[in-house]
């Protein structure tokens, strides 16, 4: 007589479900994607997106300004290097894993999240840390908006954010760079607030890999490097996270990171930048401003705290 | 070694000024393809940092041909000076992109030399380089003698001070800049060693 089956598995060797989209992406054929994620301007699934007030009147930079000149150290330190690399990457699925403190933590899909989210078109000024600048006709929806899917606890007071780590894809994550994966965290009275958005394309299209394909952040007021790109997970927590630019060299960076033109960085001023242009001659210098031009709606959540300490 | 002398017969025939002719093409063709909007969507920043690696690029040679003497006994020192005031043309080019299209506001550049270290290493180098391109001549060397030789011993702490520029300007652990501080160290090393008397032994 054979004996009655058993299950002699434990639950822990359920292979969770973010690790098996993963999988699964990787196995989708990454050929198709690269062949997808080289596509220019205008071949790209289009987006429908409200305006929004928020948005600058600056005239935007062109599409191959903000697709060839990016800052994405998983695929390498030159500008260009994101543009060339970048087509590897899987972007679909996509699951983003919210826990810590809060009501329901799960692994969500990317489709779930952007059910129910109100995507506009936000024309934001981003400002580098190294001096630049452009202007990005982000499309994207309110940060708030998937907190409040996932429900914060009150005990919660930070958002700790990471990109996707996946050296299969992420060639330079296979380098000492940076202490991979990327990570950012945000107070939770930033996160929340009416600016910061979760972005999901630009100029009116999907958004490019090099950009931080699917899921990326931006915050606005602050140096670049704060909005993390191609985001898996989103963590509500109680102390104030190490982000990696912090942890990389503390005296240059901090976890604030609001545009300041008056702290300057130690190794260069952060007073002006350069406004990104390709003609040569063009490119002139212009003054920065405080909290990038956005202070009339957060500086308010800094008042009273010492900037050049709380940098 | 018979090697050597072959290949040292036959660099006497070759004229040094070839090297001065074609030292200002790569500059030439790269303001060309600025102007012709090939070099992607920040041309300043792409001619500044050219500029800047080639200069660092020729001076580590430089740096590097008493060294191939010594161990393989192939001798460039003809053309040392020419090489040695191409490097030092690469790195002019390299500020006046710098002074006229990336920084352009006078106050900040007065700034940035003070305050910003990479800048001030930078520029130190710049100075230092200055009485070694205006004695580039044989009438400096007659005139100065022994002294012309200690003078030219600056270009130890001009490589040095241009590799640790381009270290310092670098955000995170890349590699590259880490493997030009490697070389200049090797090639610096490579003095204090006694090579010398080991090929003489």
């Amino acid at each position: 007589m054979t004996p009655r089956w058993k299950n002699d598995l434990p639950y822990s060797a359920i292979t969770p479900k973010a690790a098996w989209l993963s999988r699964r992406a990787i196995m989708a054929g990454a050929g198709a994607m690269l062949a997808a994620s080289a596509l220019p301007r205008g071949a790209r699934a289009k987006i429908d997106a409200a305006p929004s007030s928020f948005s600058t009147d600056e005239k935007p930079n062109t599409f191959e300004e903000i697709t060839t000149y990016n800052n994405f150290y998983e695929f390498g330190t030159g500008k260009r290097d994101p543009a060339a690399n970048a087509g590897s990457l899987t972007t679909d699925p996509w699951a983003v894993e919210i826990g810590g403190l809060v009501e329901r933590p799960g692994t969500y899909d990317l489709a779930d999240i952007l059910k129910g989210a109100a995507l506009e078109e936000r024309i934001y000024r981003l400002r580098c840390v190294e001096g630049w600048s452009m202007v990005i006709p982000w499309i994207g929806f309110e940060m708030r908006h998937v907190l409040d899917l996932a429900g914060v606890q009150p005990a919660a007071k930070y958002v700790r954010m990471e990109t996707l780590y996946r050296p299969e894809e992420m060639p330079y994550q296979r380098q000492p760079i940076l202490d991979w994966p990327y990570v950012e965290g945000l107070r939770l009275d930033e996160a929340m607030h009416p600016l910061t958005i979760l972005a999901t394309g630009l100029y009116g299209e999907e958004m490019p890999n090099q950009n931080g394909a699917p899921l990326r952040l931006v915050v606005p007021w602050k140096y670049g490097f704060k909005s993390i790109k191609s985001i898996v997970k989103i963590e509500l927590v109680e102390n104030e996270p190490l982000n990696t630019w912090k942890q990389t060299n503390p005296r240059e960076y901090g976890f604030y990171s609001n545009v300041n033109p008056e702290v300057d960085h130690p190794r260069w001023s952060q007073a002006t930048e350069r406004r990104i242009t390709s003609k040569l001659f063009g490119a002139s210098r212009i003054e920065t401003q405080m909290f990038n031009g956005y202070g009339e709606h957060v500086a308010g959540m800094y008042a009273g705290m010492d900037l050049s300490k709380f940098y | 070694m018979p090697i050597a002398q072959d290949v040292n017969a036959r660099l006497r025939k070759l004229p040094v000024w070839p090297i001065y002719a074609i030292a200002p093409l790569p500059p030439l063709w790269l303001l060309w393809q600025g102007l012709n909007g090939q070099l992607g969507v920040d041309p300043v920043k792409v001619m500044e940092h050219w500029m800047g690696l080639r200069g660092l690029q020729v001076l580590i040679f430089v740096l590097a041909i008493t060294p191939i003497r010594n161990l393989t006994g192939i001798s460039l020192i003809r053309f040392r000076r020419a090489l040695g005031l191409v490097g030092f043309f690469y790195i002019c080019l390299h500020l006046l992109i710098w002074l006229v299209l990336d920084v352009q506001i006078v106050g900040q550049i007065v700034a940035d030399i003070l305050k910003r270290p990479y800048i001030t290493i930078g520029m130190a180098a710049f100075v230092l380089m200055i009485p070694l391109a205006l004695t580039s001549n044989n009438w400096s060397v007659r005139k100065l003698g022994p002294q012309w030789r200690l003078l030219h011993k600056l270009n130890y702490v001009i490589v040095l001070l241009g590799g640790v520029h381009f270290f310092m300007l670098v955000k995170g652990w890349q590699l590259e800049p880490m493997i030009y501080l490697a070389v200049i160290f090797v090639l610096l090393a490579l003095r204090a060693a006694p090579l010398r008397r080991m090929r003489l032994a």
